[in-house]
């Protein structure tokens, strides 16, 4: 059986730290996909939400505060919570109602409006919350990045100087894209300028929180054909791999790892992709471009080799040698990245899917991946959440 | 006059002998794994069906996996000094347990003085709201 599914239509809100409420933005999303794809709401049988944690109860039913705003007509609904891979959790549901045919075409959605500074904790006394506990002795989302990077100096000589080198390709990738809230071509010298976070990430090598949202149309492959667009780009695999114990890398927002001493460690960020390959029966050598979660700079070099790009320890070689530039071999963060972007949570795993959807197209103008046929995503977030999606052509 | 007690910023997570201190984890009785922290009813390796734990006093040695500082004052629940003081933090490999822990590293100590695979153990000192804390400090005479 043909697992694969259609995108019909995508469609973002731009990225920014606009401060208005998040349903606002998710149904300009909304709109954007549903007139890209031809689809008239009405005909939306099920609306797959991802779900925002800091904007109170709409957030929590994320699904349905969609479907109300874009005006109630009866559609199933359905809301997912999953950290940064929220996203994909809610078009994996999509895709099950769809293969299992109980519909044919879905809206997948997700938006976020962010509070400033830092990703705080819940307030009060909670030290049976990790999340809690990690904040009340010091440890912050940045402290993981630097641990990661500073690893990556040690075990295979990278340099300060090769993260800059990910933030100034992002930065030209990003720089014409309408959606990307950082737009600005960054040098080597400003990275280098810029204040130091977590040694040795400076505040240019980690990202932002940003107000964003992303849409989808998706359907069944009949109905795709059905309205002339047996060409769209299809979602070949979803991977929303849980880790498996025990875990090799200490994690936001643990303290510690699994201990390995009954069971091999083994790398979370690397079973992702792993799966997608598996499902979708292709392999990196496939792949033609990249959208990775550059939480930090150095952690897209961490995803390049959990992705199998190349051998670990090799990911600063290629950027260095441009590789992973548009107009290289393998280009990484087409659209920016999170680095020309900053984080909206539920929106971030979509807008990556959105970006492939752009580029198998072709309708990427000046940040166009030539020849693009096989795109794949990679994220991952708190509590052992995370995906990989491959579209294809 | 008494010294004040002082008291630890996490109940149960370490001992107070500050001499030799020692995070305080468990350790499952069917599989033998080990958990920090300690606050576990089942065991968590998936082919295990253990309930039955015994603290432990984790090794008090252990090297850096990785290390790093924060610049930066971080937000609540941190409680800090104004003006802040950055700190270093260091994730710490225990070769018995084959785990990492995280803490921060004796104040003082600057990322500088610190490298990936250097020989740490584990000290008391006050957060800056005078409660209680592991860090991990070089040994004297560790490898630079």
């Amino acid at each position: 059986m043909n697992k694969d599914i259609a995108i019909l239509g995508v469609g973002m809100h731009p990225w920014g730290k606009w401060g208005r409420n998040f349903v606002e933005y998710g149904v300009v999303a909304a709109r954007a996909a549903l007139a890209d794809a031809g689809v008239n709401w009405r005909d939306v049988q099920f609306v797959s939400g991802a779900a925002t944690m800091r904007n109170g109860y709409p957030g929590y039913v994320a699904g349905a505060t969609f479907a109300q705003a874009l005006g109630w007509q009866g559609a199933q609904v359905n809301t997912s919570y999953a950290a940064c891979a929220s996203g994909s959790q809610a078009l994996a549901a999509a895709r099950s109602k769809i293969l299992s045919g109980e519909c044919e075409v879905a809206m997948v959605i997700g938006a976020d409006t962010t509070p400033k500074g830092f990703l705080a904790p819940q307030k009060g006394e909670r030290p049976d919350d990790p999340d809690w506990v990690r904040f009340r002795i010091g440890i912050t989302n940045p402290t993981y990045f630097a641990l990661y990077a500073r690893r990556r100096m040690a075990l295979y000589g990278d340099t300060q100087d090769d993260f800059a080198l990910v933030k100034v390709k992002n930065a030209e990738h990003g720089f014409d894209n309408p959606n990307a809230r950082y737009r600005k071509k960054f040098t080597a010298q400003d990275v280098a300028a810029s204040a130091m976070v977590a040694d040795p990430l400076r505040l240019m090598d980690i990202c932002a929180t940003s107000d964003g949202a992303a849409a989808l149309i998706v359907s069944s492959l009949d109905y795709a054909r059905r309205i002339g667009k047996q060409n769209a780009p299809r979602v070949a695999a979803i991977s929303t791999v849980t880790p498996t114990f025990a875990t090799d890398t200490v994690e936001m927002p643990d303290l510690a790892t699994d201990s390995a001493v009954a069971a091999e460690p083994l790398r979370f960020r690397a079973a992702l992709p792993r799966k997608a390959y598996e499902e979708a029966g292709i392999g990196p050598e496939d792949v033609s471009l990249a959208e990775v979660y550059d939480l930090s700079t150095a952690l897209e070099l961490d995803w390049m080799e959990d992705l199998q790009f190349c051998a670990r320890g090799d990911a600063a070689k290629l950027v260095r040698e441009r590789v992973t530039r548009i107009g290289g071999r393998l280009p990484v963060n087409p659209s920016g990245g999170l680095a020309c972007f900053g984080e909206a949570v539920p929106a971030q795993a979509l807008a990556q899917v959105c970006e492939l959807t752009w580029q198998l197209r072709g309708q990427s103008g000046s940040r166009q991946v030539q020849g693009a046929k096989v795109g794949i995503t990679a994220n991952q977030g708190l509590f052992g959440h995370g995906s990989s999606v491959i579209v294809k052509r | 006059m008494d010294t004040p007690i002082k008291t630890p910023v996490l109940e149960g997570w370490f001992t107070l002998d500050e001499r030799e201190p020692h995070l305080l984890g468990a350790r499952c009785s069917t599989c033998g794994t080990y958990y920090f922290p300690k606050q576990i009813k089942f065991c968590r390796h998936p082919d295990c069906a253990g309930e039955a734990f015994e603290e432990v006093q984790l090794s008090r040695k252990g090297r850096i996996w990785s290390y790093t500082n924060a610049a930066y004052k971080p937000p609540e629940p941190y409680i800090s000094n104004d003006p802040f003081v950055p700190y270093s933090i260091a994730a710490v490999e225990l070769e018995r347990e084959r785990m990492i822990v995280l803490g921060q590293v004796a104040s003082g100590v600057g990322v500088e003085a610190l490298r990936v695979g250097m020989e740490v153990e584990l000290v008391l000192e006050a957060l800056d709201d005078g409660k209680l804390s592991w860090k991990w400090k070089p040994l004297q005479g560790a490898a630079r």
